[in-house]
């Protein structure tokens, strides 16, 4: 059991990898694609013994949202912006893997570090989920469509979502499927978001916006 | 020191050429051509060996001396790698670190060998190749202290030895992650597709190929046998820690491993065919993706 648990986490962390270092829009969507199944996974994985209708659905739910409502919202947004892949990110591709291997470093130095009321079920899975907020992070930062900063937030709440599963057990229904609204609501909004602003402005580079904004 | 044995070494020494056959053939099949035939390499080998050598007047004994050296450190590394659980013919605390370096001094004199030419094709091959070989390097060292780490022991043959389907029952995720980051350090170290094109003979895209362009008959051979060598070493590192079968019959762990080899060929023949070579520029990429499995497999 405790090496299932471990291979979801280390495809999790490969995962973030794999968005880091990847400079085609389809991968990356992929890659958050396949985080939301494994964290699915996951989430009934570590429940086994104590499994509930509503453990099983929840993240059930969830993987479908992420893994697949998701991902083809994301899919509609590049084709209508018209963008296959991230020209020229602030952090080149390299640089980001060098990143995220120190990111990967400072969290299982602070998952070895932090002591949580009840033991998470691997030893990996706290590391496992502050690498990814991590990722999510640096993808947020260091990147300039506003897609893959989509894509860098949905990384980042994978991660709080991998934590939850680690330190609580089962969180309550309503804020799960709260969460989860939130998440399906912000990904539409922003998708519409970037249409439109392909439309206006010919394309999704933020760094060319805030020239604009500052001009204006 | 520990009591080896000679079989690795012979195997290797003998068998080392048909290995490179078996990844051609593979690559002729996919490609619907039948393809030479499975000695072809020998024959080359022996062909090569019967010529005179040329020798370019601005040229120098470094030049002379590079295949030599290059294939004497290939043999003398061989001599410490286990093969299908017969212990290497030699073993000792650290001695993977003894096998990267002799490597690197092999790679070390076919490079001086090729600035010695004068030739700027042969620079450039020259500094690309220590250019990739400094970045797989890491890869290699992590992935063997992962495989330390995970047995316990500090010398090849041991190491390799003790890795069983218990060990890959119990850290099936590192081991994999090792043996992901390792495939990788055996495609670039071999100059093999998603890195360098073995058959390419365009001097600007070539990485290996281009730096041995000036040796010719009986040195030529030697660096052909050095390099079917190398390939076949880094591939009983592989094959030890992919199938790990220790039947107790140690003919049968033999066939074992020997298949496994068969396997890996066949495998890396597919991974050709079905790959484009990467932009040079992209190439310390999957280096650095090899980097990170490794080190994510020690930390695990």
């Amino acid at each position: 059991m405790n090496q299932l648990i471990n291979s979801i986490l280390v495809l999790l962390v490969l995962t973030g990898f794999m968005l880091l270092s990847s400079s085609r829009l389809a991968a990356c969507i992929r890659a958050i694609a396949i985080q939301g199944v494994l964290l699915g996974i996951l989430a009934i994985v570590i429940q086994v013994g104590q499994l509930s209708v509503a453990g099983v659905l929840l993240p059930l739910s969830s993987a479908i949202v992420k893994g697949f409502v998701l991902p083809w919202l994301l899919f509609r947004a590049m084709r209508e912006a018209d963008t296959v892949r991230e020209v020229e990110p602030v952090i080149s591709y390299n640089l980001s893997i060098i990143a995220g291997t120190a990111a990967l470093g400072v969290s299982l130095w602070l998952g070895h570090r932090l002591t949580l009321s009840n033991q998470p079920p691997s030893s990996l899975l706290v590391p496992a989920a502050f690498f990814t907020s991590l990722v999510g992070m640096i993808v947020i930062a260091s990147r300039q469509k506003a897609l893959t900063q989509v894509l860098g937030y949905l990384a980042l709440e994978n991660g709080v979502y991998a934590f939850g599963a680690a330190v609580a057990l089962r969180l309550p229904i309503l804020v799960e499927l709260g969460i989860l609204l939130d998440v399906f609501v912000g990904v539409f909004v922003m998708g519409i978001a970037i249409f439109h602003i392909s439309r206006e402005f010919d394309h999704i580079d933020t760094d060319k916006l805030r020239a604009r904004t500052a001009r204006l | 020191m520990s009591s080896g044995s000679l079989l690795p070494l012979i195997l290797a020494v003998v068998l080392a050429p048909l290995m490179q056959a078996v990844i051609t053939r593979t690559k002729s099949v996919l490609a619907g051509r039948i393809g030479q035939p499975l000695l072809q390499p020998y024959r080359d080998l022996w062909k090569l060996l019967r010529k005179g050598a040329v020798y370019s007047q601005t040229t120098t004994w470094i030049f002379q001396m590079g295949p030599t050296v290059g294939l004497a450190s290939v043999i003398l590394a061989m001599g410490l790698v286990p093969f299908g659980g017969s212990p290497a013919l030699s073993g000792f605390t650290g001695d993977f670190v003894l096998i990267a370096y002799l490597m690197a001094a092999g790679r070390f004199f076919t490079v001086v060998a090729a600035l010695d030419t004068g030739s700027s094709f042969e620079g450039m091959g020259a500094s690309r190749e220590v250019t990739f070989s400094a970045l797989a390097e890491p890869a290699l060292f992590l992935g063997l202290a992962a495989l330390v780490r995970q047995t316990g022991h500090l010398s090849l043959s041991p190491v390799l030895a003790s890795v069983s389907t218990v060990t890959w029952r119990h850290a099936a995720p590192i081991l994999s992650l090792t043996l992901a980051g390792l495939i990788i350090v055996f495609l670039a170290e071999n100059a093999r597709i998603p890195v360098d094109d073995p058959t390419t003979h365009l001097e600007l895209t070539m990485i290996h190929e281009v730096m041995v362009l000036d040796h010719s008959g009986p040195d030529f051979a030697l660096i052909q046998y050095g390099a079917a060598l190398k390939m076949w070493l880094f591939a009983a590192i592989i094959i030890g820690v992919a199938a790990p079968w220790h039947f107790g019959n140690r003919w049968i762990d033999l066939g074992a491993a020997l298949g496994g080899m068969l396997v890996l060929g066949i495998a890396t023949g597919v991974i050709e065919s079905s790959m484009a070579r990467l932009r040079l520029l992209r190439v310390p990429q999957l280096l650095l993706v090899a980097i990170v499995l490794s080190a994510l497999a020690l930390a695990l």
